[in-house]
């Protein structure tokens, strides 16, 4: 079966629990095993050729054009952390079966669990540097949902939204570094990055890529100064912390640090980084836990020791190292879970998890305190245990250390000191629960839990025993698959034995248990010394932290985003200036090698009426009405450039819409003040004046370097092929039918949506119809003059006429759909100038509305049909016709389009204008119409 | 004649971008406009400029640049498209909110004359 198998069995197992939750607790927890197990025994079949040395990959292309595959790896440190993932996950939801009341929806619970099962077994089943980072992210997510499963309490959600902060910003580094990576190699694949790791350790990048994963893993690790989420995280439910916090996601970092191994470590700064932080984590953690009154608080502190020793020994520079980091990478999930099992079944069956109260169980719950005693004793390195093993070789390995110079005998001590600790908190944890006088007035009396809540703990209190006694018996192979796929193959010689005779790792055993008695026999001091510190708490430091952050950004925003279209205007042009500029200044010289052309006193003329015009518009703005007028004199003189430089398409169109775009703007002005008040602070004109006159020079300037250098036009193309493509020559409209028809079907198209937005808008204005002008004076009672209407309806079908002459002359001269279109609605429009709308209304009954629809539809319709002869999209087609009387005349396809054109021209048009010019009537427009 | 082209170019980019850069509505549809003015030019002229070059075939030897007259025909109509839209929300706003201003505060007596009401004609 394949491997990709394994997730997504897992991902329909999220589903399981949901569904068969009517079906009772115990139904719905033997329900939910079931896709583990499954998944569990296909990994488990696979475990003879992963044993053997090998690795299985299977890769599924997903976006092949952008690089982009599913691709899974199964390799032996994959399938250590898959068969703890699955095995303990599996014994998980047997105890949380028991652990959870009734109250509790367990459904859900089963749920987040088994999608964070899928993740992490994502993570380390990839074979592809984006999935990784990506179950990577789903596993901060579903441990963010599990942490705040309890939601209504307060603990439980500042916990997971402070794990969620923590691991999700580390999860952003992690995501730059992998970025990183990737872009040294080349490649995404996880078995090209692992075989480059001369080439990323070379690069210049390599310190940066190195310190981002970095960030990712120790921020998913609990590595000192990020360790501080992971006690706020015991705020889960203990099934959780157990799973989660200590036997599998916090090792998620620690799995990346050994992934990563053979590509990012035998470097100075990999060792410096690594096993300082890992040294740093070690001790604080062992320390703190000792001090904690808390029974889970402890076990988190502890948890976070344990991983600081992992780093250190990836850390450290020897092979052996990494050896000792994989088996007490197996050791701690196998005790550190039953451990918290334990704490669980005490908070379960005596109502509290304060060792201060908490005395004496010993007598209540002999089974469960043996059980726990003997995890806590592979926790402290007690020999036969397991805990012991990998403690020893963690112990010898910090003797050979050489990367602190001088003074890496500091190593060994410091290691030999967090023994101590340790072996301090796991007695306290043995001794205050257990024994130690009566329990203090604890809410319930303590007694055994039920029988199947004890299984999971009896298996792996087992396991620490089997382990501990015959380990290279139970996880020989295991540790060597797992061990060599880190070291890449190349695995030292080690032996698994208990006994190694007597020698200094030993002694530092000796001396740590011997420590770690006379610390705890003297704990009262230490309690007081401690006493004098005022404690932080995490909590409050990170949510102000938070809140600090939050506060930043909304006065930077504020700032930013202030509500003034001034601001925002300025903010985007300078910004602008500053991108254009720099390239502006590595140009040599604006004048290029095209030779000027003459001018002559026409030209001179228009360009001087052009500049006076724009330049009286500014100075005058703020007489509406004047302004209007000089801004109509700029818009015709444009459009007699387009003529005067060979472009009468658009001279016509230019000269259409500037009828209309006045039109519209007297229309405004009606409703808007005549005037503008003169508001602007002399400081913020010369700051106006300054942006625009400088961003008005650059525009000049690019455009002045454009034209007069010389360039390779693609219109030889639409020249040559016009005639005998298209049918037609005029090459403009047949580019804007033919060539580009797509893109003038989207303009038409938008064209429509803006009409019919504008009519949306107006359709519920309510504005105040001034009854006179700013100077008082009242609108001139002949509304409609005599002369005006007879002369516009005599025009009228003239107008028309022509603009049907346009149109269907468009596809060979000057003219087609836009201006034709335009050419009708401004003379419809002089109707309802001249006539006013009364009179039009029960004339001109077109809905503009089904105009612009149907002639989006046309258009549209048009291009679909070419598919009808098997062509693509928009193909024209035409032929010449010989018709008797009239002669040989052409037939195009184009000229439908151009119809759908024309029609949707003259329906926005009139949609717009007519509706505005309606306001100042009786017949407002309403949302019905 | 290419100097005069772009100087033409430049003052209405720089009287657009100042009128765009007003505290009213009105004047930034005016600036709107000029400036959509000066970008047309500016992309017609693109295809470099031609006196006697043909638009049609068969008229002459040499031929403008006919794509950037094409690009620059539907920026026409859809510019059009865009200042009625913004002179709507102009409008509208001033409907709804009784005043003019796009410089995001509230004014002390925006045009405390004209109140909001339905019009009559």
């Amino acid at each position: 079966m394949s491997l990709f198998w394994i997730p997504v069995l897992l991902l329909i197992g999220v589903f399981v629990p949901l569904i068969t939750e009517r079906f009772g607790r115990t139904a719905c927890a033997f329900f939910t095993m079931l896709a583990p197990a499954l998944a569990l025994t296909q990994i488990a079949g696979l475990l003879p050729e992963v044993l053997s040395g090998e690795v299985l990959t299977e890769s599924l292309a997903w976006i092949p054009a952008v690089g982009l595959t599913l691709s899974m790896r199964l390799d032996g440190l994959g399938m250590m952390f898959s068969l703890l993932i699955l095995g303990i996950g599996l014994l998980i939801i047997l105890y949380a079966r028991y652990y959870l009341s009734e109250k509790d929806a367990m459904g859900r619970f089963y749920a987040y669990l088994i999608l964070f099962m899928t993740a992490m077994l994502s993570i380390v089943l990839s074979n592809n540097l984006l999935q990784l980072w990506m179950a990577w992210e789903v596993t901060s997510i579903s441990s963010f949902l599990l942490i705040s499963y309890w939601s209504s309490k307060t603990d439980s959600r500042k916990g997971a939204r402070m794990a969620l902060t923590v691991t999700g910003a580390g999860g952003l580094a992690l995501l730059a570094g992998l970025l990183i990576i990737a872009d040294i190699v080349g490649s995404y694949d996880l078995a090209t990055v692992l075989a480059s790791g001369d080439v990323i350790r070379e690069h210049a990048m390599y310190p940066v890529a190195l310190i981002l994963v970095l960030l990712g893993a120790f921020t998913k690790s609990a590595q000192f100064p990020f360790h501080f989420w992971l006690p706020h995280a015991m705020a889960a439910p203990t099934p959780v912390s157990a799973y989660l916090h200590s036997a599998t996601m916090v090792k998620a970092g620690i799995f990346l640090l050994a992934r990563m191994y053979p590509v990012l470590s035998g470097t100075e700064l990999w060792f410096l980084t690594v096993s300082l932080t890992g040294l740093a984590t070690l001790l604080l953690g062992a320390y703190v836990a000792l001090f904690k009154h808390d029974l889970k608080g402890l076990l988190a502190y502890s948890t976070i020791s344990h991983l600081g020793l992992i780093t250190l020994l990836l850390g450290m520079d020897t092979k052996l190292a990494a050896v000792a980091a994989v088996f007490h990478i197996m050791n701690h999930a196998i005790f550190k879970a039953s451990l918290f099992m334990a704490a669980g079944i005490i908070d379960h069956e005596s109502g509290s998890r304060d060792m201060r109260k908490l005395n004496g169980l010993w007598r209540y719950m002999p089974y469960t305190a043996t059980l726990a005693m003997v995890a806590a004793a592979s926790m402290a390195g007690v020999p036969l245990l397991n805990g012991f093993l990998s403690k020893e070789m963690f112990f010898a390995e910090t003797l050979h250390q050489v990367a602190l110079g001088s003074l890496s005998w500091m190593i060994p001590v410091l290691a030999t000191l967090g023994g101590i600790f340790s072996v301090a908190y796991s007695l306290r944890f043995i001794h205050d629960v257990f024994f130690n006088g009566e329990p203090i007035d604890i809410p319930k009396t303590p007694h055994e839990p039920p029988r199947y809540m004890k299984i999971p703990i009896e298996i792996l209190v087992t396991m620490c025993l089997l382990v501990g006694i015959f380990p290279s018996f139970m996880i020989g192979s295991l540790l060597q698959a797992a061990s060599s796929t880190v070291l890449d193959g190349q695995l030292p010689e080690y032996s698994l034995s208990v006994w190694h005779g007597f020698n200094l790792p030993l002694l530092m055993s000796a001396i740590a248990m011997a420590g770690g008695l006379l610390v705890y026999a003297y704990r009262g001091r230490l309690y007081s010394f401690q006493a004098q510190f005022r404690e932080t708490d995490a909590k409050l430091v990170f949510e102000g932290v938070i809140q600090a952050i939050v506060r930043q950004a909304t006065a930077f925003h504020e700032w930013m985003a202030n509500g003034s279209l001034q601001r925002y205007v300025a903010l985007l042009l300078l910004l602008t200036l500053v991108m254009t500029a720099s390239p502006l200044m590595e140009l040599n010289s604006a004048a290029g090698h095209l030779p000027h052309q003459p001018v002559n006193g026409i030209e001179i003329t228009a360009a001087i009426l052009l500049c006076i015009s724009a330049l009286a518009t500014v100075i005058l703005h703020r007489q509406r009405m004047v302004a209007l007028i000089t801004l109509s004199v700029v818009g015709l003189i444009v459009s007699i450039t387009f003529a005067r430089f060979s472009a009468p398409d658009l001279a016509l169109t230019q000269l259409a819409v500037e009828v209309v775009t006045v039109i519209l703007l007297m229309l405004a002005l009606f409703f808007l003040p005549q005037k503008t008040k003169n508001e602007s602070s002399p400081r913020r004109v010369v700051r106006d004046l300054g942006i625009a006159a400088v961003c008005g020079g650059v525009i000049a300037t690019i455009n002045y370097a454009i034209i007069t250098r010389p360039f390779d036009s693609i219109s030889e193309f639409f020249l040559a092929n016009s005639k005998t493509g298209g049918g037609g020559t005029n090459v403009v409209n047949v580019i804007l039918v033919d060539f580009r028809g797509f893109d003038t079907l989207g303009e038409i198209t938008v064209l429509g949506i803006a009409a019919l937005g504008i009519f949306k808008l107006i359709a519920r204005m309510r504005l105040a119809m001034p009854s006179a002008d700013e100077k008082g004076r009242a609108w001139s009672e002949d509304r409609h003059p005599l002369i005006l209407a007879m002369i516009s309806q005599s025009l009228l079908p003239l107008a028309l006429l022509v603009s049907v002459y346009i149109f269907l002359r468009g596809h060979n001269m000057p003219g087609g759909g836009f201006i034709a279109g335009l050419v009708t609605s401004v003379a419809l429009i002089q109707q309802y100038i001249a006539h006013g709308v009364d009179w039009i209304k029960p004339r001109i009954k077109v809905d503009y509305q089904v105009l612009i629809a149907s002639g989006v539809l046309i258009a549209a319709l048009t291009g679909a049909g070419s598919w009808l002869f098997d062509k693509p999209f928009l193909t024209s087609w035409f032929d010449y016709f010989d018709i008797p009387w009239i002669g040989k005349i052409e037939l195009a396809s184009a000229i439908l389009f151009d119809l759908g054109v024309y029609l949707t021209v003259v329906g926005a048009t009139l949609l717009i204008l007519a509706n505005l010019g309606k306001l100042t009537t009786r017949h407002r427009p309403t949302v019905e119409e | 004649m290419e100097a005069l082209y772009v100087f033409c170019v430049g003052i209405l980019t720089f009287s657009g971008i100042f009128l765009c850069l007003r505290g009213r509505t009105f004047p930034v549809v005016l600036g709107l406009t000029l400036l959509s003015y000066a970008v047309n030019l500016f992309l017609f002229s693109s295809g470099r400029l031609r006196l006697d070059g043909a638009a049609i075939l068969g008229t002459s030897e040499s031929y403008t640049d006919p794509l950037p007259q094409a690009l620059v025909l539907t920026a026409i109509v859809i510019g059009f498209a865009m200042i009625a839209f913004v002179v709507i929300l102009a409008m509208r706003a001033r409907a709804d909110l009784g005043n003019d201003f796009v410089d995001g505060r509230e004014p002390p007596d925006a045009d405390q004359a004209i109140k909001p009401t339905r019009g009559k004609v």
